[in-house]
């Protein structure tokens, strides 16, 4: 008993302790954005990089959320007989509820363990030593890039995923279930507004800079050998797939009361 | 060198430029340094040797400030590197070059761009000027041309050279050099003892060299330090250390296992 108490004491500790070295490194990662801003010669590289790279998985998961939301979801409106509502409950699901976190997952995924597998690298090679003797800050030299990178990153891929995703959508309820075309667009510009858009926009905002924090984070983390990067890229990616999970959760709860509180 | 005198206790003589004070460090469980006391007078070569695993390298993080002590202190030029905030450390550290042991060469940078870094951060040669420096180290550690090499298209001892043209590149007052001979063919070896020499004279340049080459060691050396168990155990001039007294010294600069594991079996 107390020594179960002694160790959750501990593992709590620990836990607060990550929790202020992440505080830190995050901090600093976004003060270099302002303090040393990042060179063009530097990000666009980087931009080039890890968007293109992603470029055709974004798309092929952006048209299969769009599809499978109207397999089911015309499943269960057509048991109401209420197809015609099919347009709007699929197009808000993929502005503004799984769209952009699914996009999210998939790019910690691809970006996210990228990043995690590389600054480990240079982590147990000594290279963030290396670049510490040479006078550069590894945190404003390789955080802050990537950092602002997934920031604009993350929401323009999202933007592309959505895209797709609402032609696929499109395609499954009108070609294949025979929604009326009319009604499905119709009822998406009923019951869709522009504040959905935005909290979608904003959700993957955040999602970015939780993936470009916590991964370089953890590569930072990395611990000695190869076996320590694979780690540190696991680690990275659960620790995003939990920040977008449980972000997402209170972002839609936030929007939701704050949109109650501003139009009803 | 003999205008240098030496002295077999921890203290250079003249005037310090790093003096290392009673510094402990341990991760987890491990303690690895446990009290050690050096000073390096300006313009020395102080070789540190040790067995594999002592904290040869984690001493010479401390020296630059890439580990902090969890007690004691570490000095350069009568300022305190231990508890300096990480701004005037980085300034500090324009003074520094460092060779790592494994190189730690950037992958993603040719070798040129590697050996360029600190002159593109710390000054504002022109282009022209930065090739022309670039040049002349990768010639001094005998590798004319390859600039334009990446890493990995190197072998190990080649990275190493690269690591030696990048922590030159700025002339600075204080190297660190961390195993610079390992890995290298005894001629290449031997050229980057030679390096090391003229770097030291032409630069009045104060060095720290960890090895486990002792000819590399005599060769380089203005006094040679032991690290053993977490503490230095003897220092003294090259003559001083090759006749030393000390059973553990002597067993391991002739590298003879022998008596130690007569020892350890009784
Ligand atoms: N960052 C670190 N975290 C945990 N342990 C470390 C760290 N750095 C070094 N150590 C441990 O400290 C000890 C000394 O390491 P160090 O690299 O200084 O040895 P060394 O004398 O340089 O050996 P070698 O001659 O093999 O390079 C080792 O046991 C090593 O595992
Ligand atoms: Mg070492």
């Amino acid at each position: 008993m107390v020594t179960v108490l002694g160790s959750t004491i501990e593992n709590l500790i620990s836990l607060i302790r990550g929790a202020g070295r992440f505080s830190r490194f995050s901090g600093s990662a976004v003060a270099g954005a302002f303090v040393e801003r990042p060179k063009r010669r530097v990000i666009l590289p980087l931009m080039m990089q890890i968007g293109l790279q992603s470029v055709p998985v974004i798309l092929a998961t952006g048209a299969f959320v769009g599809m499978v939301l109207a397999v089911q979801i015309y499943g269960q409106l057509h048991r109401m007989g209420a197809e015609s509502l099919s347009g709007a409950i699929i197009n808000y699901s993929i502005v503004a509820e799984l769209g952009p976190v699914l996009a999210a997952v998939i790019l910690a995924g691809r970006i996210g363990g990228a990043m995690a597998a590389e600054l480990g690298t240079m982590k147990v090679t000594e290279q963030i030593d290396a670049l510490r003797t040479l006078g550069a800050d590894p945190v404003n030299y390789l955080v802050t890039p990537r950092f602002l990178a997934c920031l604009v990153l993350v929401p323009m891929l999202t933007l592309y995923s959505d895209a797709i995703g609402i032609i696929g959508g499109y395609i499954m309820s009108v070609k294949y279930f025979h929604v009326s075309e009319f009604f499905y667009w119709h009822q998406t510009k009923m019951f869709i507004e522009n504040w959905d858009l935005m909290v979608g926009m904003v959700k993957s905002i955040y999602f970015g800079g939780a993936i470009g924090l916590i991964c370089c984070y953890k590569g930072f983390q990395a611990k000695q050998g190869a076996e320590g990067v694979g780690r540190a890229t696991t680690n990275a990616f659960v620790a995003s797939f939990v920040a977008i999970l449980v972000g997402n959760f209170f972002m839609s709860l936030f929007f939701r009361s704050l949109y109650t509180f501003l139009y009803e | 060198m003999a205008d240098i005198p030496t002295q077999a206790d921890t203290t250079a003589s003249g005037e310090p430029v790093i003096e290392v004070n009673d510094v402990w460090k341990r991760f987890g469980s491990l303690e690895v340094l446990k009290g050690i006391s050096l000073a390096v007078g300006r313009g020395e070569t102080l070789v540190i040797i040790g067995a594999s695993g002592c904290g040869k390298s984690v001493l010479l993080k401390h020296i630059i400030g890439l580990l902090r002590p969890d007690s004691g202190s570490v000095v350069f030029d009568r300022q305190e590197i231990s508890t300096m905030p990480k701004m005037q450390l980085a300034q500090v550290r324009r003074r520094f070059g460092m060779v790592f042991q494994g190189a730690a060469l950037f992958d993603s940078f040719s070798v040129k761009e590697n050996v360029a870094f600190g002159l593109r951060r710390h000054t504002d040669y022109s282009e022209e000027k930065m090739s022309a420096v670039v040049a002349e180290k990768l010639r001094l550690v005998g590798l004319v041309g390859l600039e334009q090499k990446m890493p990995g298209e190197l072998s190990g001892g080649m990275k190493k050279r690269v690591g030696i043209a990048r922590a030159i590149a700025l002339e600075p007052e204080v190297l660190l050099y961390d195993e610079p001979t390992t890995g290298l063919d005894p001629i290449m070896a031997d050229v980057i003892n030679e390096l090391i020499l003229r770097v030291q004279k032409s630069q009045n340049a104060t060095s720290v060299v960890v090895t486990h080459d002792m000819q590399s060691a005599y060769k380089v050396a203005t006094r040679i330090a032991m690290l053993h168990d977490g503490r230095i155990i003897e220092v003294g001039s090259p003559e001083e250390i090759q006749n030393t007294h000390n059973p553990t010294v002597s067993q391991f600069i002739r590298g003879e296992a022998g008596d130690l594991i007569d020892t350890a079996l009784g």
